[in-house]
């Protein structure tokens, strides 16, 4: 179980949160206009990474929200926490 | 008769406080301090199990956790009963009872013992090999199997002790009180760092505290009295927390560690009434030390598993801590010195020491000079080829061996004895440390694998890192402490130390002995309590077996409750040898958690009984139960199932209730229901681009059903949502899926619409939601709400209205899940049992009924509504469920629009809802049957399945609803569902089999 430092709590107990899969993934703006391969790719398509992965969290027993974390899937090493809309620092 | 085996007496045995226990229904007496084993071996009971396969009669091994034979089954006809317990572990209690496992009828008659003579029979992978074919047949072997497998009985009778989960933060965690581990915990606590330190035995110390030889010494004194009052000093700090009989069973990621504290397995029973019996203790860490020191290898060599044969640093724990001696002829056999330490000890209490055998040829120490002018026979470049006594060593034979050690040359010499102490050097415990990450590397010199890479902030000290001798522990473990807790030089706890120690880290390691006879004829045990041979692993290798994962899987070394804590180096020795491969690329197999056994108990803690899960209660709760209301899970809810009366059984109460709701009227508790309220300026357009359907031009005070899907197009939930103000909604969501949808919207809110001002809260605790429905039910509201205009024109179907009971706000929805003419009331949360008893006496008169959610299901099913996750199973769009009229075509954009039109969603064979009709209306079909049309097609071709099934009592006839493939197009088609022991004829028809016209919902 690791820790996650939530950007608006704080450090808290990986227990707390839930993982919400790859992140900067966007919906697209025009669903309508893609193809089903493209729509296929946007729904089904996930890198799935062994090592460094951006990935989506939300404190679901704490503040509710969305954000985002770098972290090796390696060894769970988490190296970056930063808000959704923000650029990865790394 | 009975032979001196207490020895020189032992500070730690109280032997003015005797206790008796039982030992396979006899009774002995030990001494406060005794564990189960050293009491036995005190009464000279050596052989104590049976093994795992062949049944060969085992003893007592080891004086610690690593033990792989010496396991019992305590208490065995009470509730307290426990199996595989390691009687090294126990310590004993005034009413102890311990019996063998593994043997039937008894210990020293042991049926299965004949396993052992047909063991050329039973090679690894017997079972794989033998009981393949023919495949049907598994059915009659396994019961065979079954039977004879498994060691101990589990209990069959409610664990009557209490256990506890705690949290524990700190700043240092030291694992194991040794003397590194007691050496790093006054180091860190007397610079300041929160520290726990915990150790798995009773007594502090590990394996010095008993070690009183001259030879051992620290700034002039004996390391034993030297630690002692080391113990006794840091026993008084103040942020040093020290438990014992508490190991640690997981190292996880982030310093996050599981550890079981163990308070009152050492009472008698009647002493532990209302104590806690294990604390599973939660341990968050910023840094651990981990000194969980050193387990001593045994040495491969034919038969090498008989009762009296342990390892030598047991016989020396046993005399030293125990005072017992574990035999009258003692010979010890070793490729390093530490047996020269046990022969010291054992001399010292007056012990015979007949011989040592020593594979090395070359010996110097002060130790060899010590033992030599004691009369005691040395060996040199010797080992043993056989043992002898089947249920107790009597004889050994031993041979010279040649230089490379791979063959035994000269001639046969039988030394005679009653105990063998065998030590085949120390392997570093390094299983936490692996559990949490850590990787390991080889150490050519004396064969060790010691912690290499760290994955978090945390240091192994001592003989688990590899500083095996009391030399290297004192240099080594302060100044990595210096380093590891970034302490100043002024700051240092310990200077250099004055250290005498007399041992000798060379060792001659040969992981599988010779013998004179070939190995096919050997039986050199590697994992003692699975019966795996040497031989076993070179046949896997033979067969094809590479990866050590796999070996070790076909062979089960490794896989007892020990998980090979004794043999587990010398398979990969073996194999390394024979695969010609170098040992640290082989590498080990992974240690997994948790490094002892742990009871269910512990783990499940408090969450027993009625505390298994949470549970929630609707505010009318106690009506329901006072009314004898049977309830069934829905999600964490109790719901109201049925309400039984007269002796009914379900069927016949679903069926009275469902009568009353569609003649009358009947009343239902819908208070579980989730409730989202949505405000913000951009509401109606967060509703338009989460349901399929259109909501900006939805009028205030006015409801609408509505689905919501997944990306994927899949129908997700759906309820009702109701237009409040010009910015509020209220929007209701299935039971199950409430915490589900809003975590959903929030997701979309937060991520991808972040510029719509919209706010979600959850309401459904704070509102009961009473559903009023029925022929009737209009005549029952105007009685509750005598002032409010319920005519068809004022308050139609699908609208809201606000009112007041007295001075309760009333949220009344005229909307209906079960096509009659209903109405739900929602009130704040403390009112709802007394609404809920107002519309009961009022509606009295018309036979008001209550309803659970069975009825509930019937009523819906008989129009053909849907239940989100009985109809639905997340491969299901809309348009399967023939709904397509709620799917926009006009809105831009919905969540799963554009799913809805890939090239496999619209595929005319998808599965498809419609209405089933039995041929016979009295026959019930069964949820989850398949539907097939060719029932002689082979493969038979599974077109669907039953979704809901019920007798109508409205309709008088079974009803059900399914998923078919392409059924859409198929109404009027006959389809056949095979059951068991016949088949019944269904007709394809319409799902809404009651009033398609929707005139009940104004009657």
């Amino acid at each position: 179980m690791f820790l996650i430092n939530c950007p608006f709590c704080g450090e808290r107990e990986q227990s707390e949160f839930k993982a919400g899969g790859e992140a900067h993934i966007v919906r697209p703006k025009q669903p309508t206009e893609l193809s089903d391969d493209e729509w296929a790719e946007y729904l089904f398509m996930r890198k799935n990474i062994k090592g460094v992965q951006y990935e989506r969290w939300n404190h679901i027993h704490g503040c509710r929200k969305w954000f985002n974390i770098v972290r090796d899937t390696s060894n769970d090493e988490i190296k970056a926490v930063y808000k959704m809309g923000e650029k990865p620092p790394i | 008769m009975k032979k001196k085996l207490r020895v020189k007496r032992s500070k730690h045995i109280d032997e003015t406080y005797k206790i008796s226990f039982k030992f396979n229904g006899k009774l002995y007496y030990g001494f406060k301090g005794d564990t189960l084993a050293s009491a036995l071996l005190a009464n000279d009971i050596h052989l104590v199990g049976r093994s795992f396969k062949y049944h060969r009669p085992r003893g007592i091994m080891t004086a610690g956790s690593e033990e792989p034979n010496a396991i019992v089954q305590l208490h065995k006809i009470s509730p307290w009963t426990e199996p595989n317990v390691r009687a090294t572990e126990v310590e004993i209690y005034e009413g102890l009872e311990a019996s063998s496992q593994n043997c039937w009828p008894s210990v020293n008659f042991d049926i299965g013992g004949i396993n052992n003579f047909l063991s050329p029979l039973l090679p690894a992978g017997f079972y794989y090999k033998t009981f393949m074919w023919p495949a049907s047949f598994w059915e009659k072997y396994e019961y065979f199997i079954r039977k004879s497998a498994g060691l101990g009985k589990s209990p069959t009778k409610p664990d009557p002790d209490i256990y506890e989960h705690r949290y524990i933060h700190c700043d240092v965690l030291v694992i194991g009180a040794g003397i590194s581990g007691i050496i790093s915990a006054k180091t860190a606590a007397k610079n300041g760092f929160k520290t726990l330190l915990v150790d798995e035995k009773p007594y502090l110390g590990g394996s010095t505290i008993y070690q009183n030889s001259e030879y051992f010494k620290i700034n002039n004194q004996n390391s034993g009295s030297w630690l002692e009052k080391e113990i006794n000093e840091i026993k008084k700090i103040e942020n040093l927390e020290i438990k014992t009989r508490t190991s640690v069973a997981a190292y996880h990621g982030y310093n996050y560690l599981l550890a079981r504290e163990n308070l009152t397995d050492y009472l008698p029973i009647e002493r532990r009434k209302n104590k806690t019996r294990h604390k599973l203790l939660k341990i968050r860490a910023k840094k651990v030390i981990t000194a969980t020191g050193s387990i001593e290898r045994p040495l491969i060599f034919n038969n090498n598993d008989r009762p009296g044969i342990l390892l030598s640093s047991a016989i020396k724990k046993y005399a030293d801590l125990f005072g017992v001696a574990c035999g009258e002829k003692n010979i010890l056999f070793t490729n390093n010195d530490s047996a020269y330490e046990t022969a010291i000890s054992l001399i010292q209490k007056g012990i015979n020491v007949e011989a040592i055998v020593d594979n090395r040829e070359e010996v110097d120490s002060k130790l060899i000079y010590e033992v030599e002018k004691n009369n005691v026979k040395i060996f040199k470049g010797h080992t043993i080829i056989n043992t002898y006594g089947y249920r107790r060593i009597n004889k050994i034979s031993i041979m010279q061996l040649s230089k490379d050690g791979q063959n035994v040359i000269g001639s046969k010499i039988d030394l005679l004895c009653d105990c063998l102490g065998i030590s085949g050097g120390w392997t570093p415990a390094v299983h936490l440390f692996t559990q949490s990450g850590g990787k390991l590397k080889f150490r050519d010199e004396d064969q060790v694998f010691i912690p290499n890479v760290y994955p978090s902030d945390q240091i192994s000290v001592g003989a688990c890192n590899g500083d095996l001798t009391l030399n290297s522990i004192l240099m080594n473990v302060p100044k990595s402490l210096k380093d590891f807790l970034n302490i100043k030089d002024k700051d240092n706890v310990y200077e250099n130390f004055d250290v005498l120690s007399s041992y000798n880290n060379f060792k001659r390691n040969i992981w599988l002995l010779p013998s004179d006879k070939v190995l096919g004829k050997t039986k050199s045990f590697v994992d003692y309590q699975n019966d795996a041979t040497a031989k076993d692993i070179k046949l896997a290798l033979r067969e094809g077996f590479k990866s050590i994962e796999h070996v070790k899987r076909y062979t089960t070394t490794g896989m007892g409750t020990d998980q090979g804590k004794l043999g587990n180096m010398h398979a990969l020795g073996i194999i390394a040898e024979t695969s010609e491969v170098k040992m640290g690329e082989l590498g080990t197999t992974t240690f997994r958690p948790p490094y002892t056994p742990l009871t269910f108990g512990t783990i499940v803690g408090r969450n027993v009984g009625e505390y298994f899960d949470a549970y929630r209660k609707t505010p009318i709760h106690e009506w329901h139960v006072k009314n004898s209301a049977k309830f069934e899970n829905v999600g964490q809810w109790k719901r109201a199932w049925y309400y039984p009366k007269n002796n009914e059984n379900m069927f016949q109460a679903v069926q009275r209730e469902s009568k009353a709701a569609r003649e009358s009227a009947g009343i239902l508790d819908a208070s579980t229901l989730g409730k989202i309220d949505i405000q913000g300026t951009d509401a109606s357009e967060f509703l338009n681009r989460v349901y399929t359907n259109a909501w900006s031009k939805l009028q205030i005070g006015k409801c609408r059903y509505g689905l919501m899907l997944n990306e994927d197009g899949m129908v997700y939930d759906d309820g009702v949502t109701t237009r409040l103000g010009e910015n509020h909604y209220l929007m209701t969501t299935t039971t199950g899926g409430a915490a589900n949808v809003l975590g959903k919207l929030e997701d979309y809110l937060q991520t991808e619409w972040p510029e719509l001002d919209v706010y979600l809260t959850s309401v459904t605790d704070h509102f009961a939601t009473i559903s009023v429905c029925g022929p009737n039910s209009k005549k029952i509201i105007s009685g509750i709400f005598p002032g409010l205009d319920l005519s068809d024109k004022n308050f139609p179907h699908m609208s809201f209205k606000k009112t007041k009971i007295g001075k309760i706000h009333c949220r009344i929805m005229r909307i209906s899940f079960t096509g009659e003419q209903s109405y739900e009331i929602n009130v704040q949360a403390n009112f709802g049992k007394s609404v809920w008893e107002k519309c009961m006496e009022v509606g009295k008169n018309y036979n008001i009924t209550p309803y659970g959610t069975e009825t509930m299901h019937l009523l819906r099913a008989e129009k053909g509504f849907i239940i989100i996750g009985q109809d639905t199973d997340g491969t299901i769009t809309p348009i399967d469920l023939q709904m397509d009229w709620i799917v926009s075509k006009k809105k831009y954009d919905f969540i799963g629009k554009r799913s809805l039109y890939r090239s496999d969603t619209i595929r005319g064979d998808r599965k498809q809802l419609v209405g089933l009709l039995t041929d016979n209306p009295n026959e019930i079909l069964e949820e989850g049957a398949q539907i097939v049309a060719d029932i002689n097609k082979s493969p038979i071709e599974m077109l669907g399945h039953v979704t809901s099934s019920y007798f109508s009592p409205n309709l008088k006839k079974s009803i059900a609803l399914g998923v078919v493939k392409g059924g859409k197009n198929m109404l009027g088609q006959k389809l056949i569902i095979p059951m068991e022991n016949k088949k019944i004829n269904v007709t394809i028809t319409d799902p809404v089999f009651l009033d398609k016209e929707n005139k009940r919902l104004n009657a």
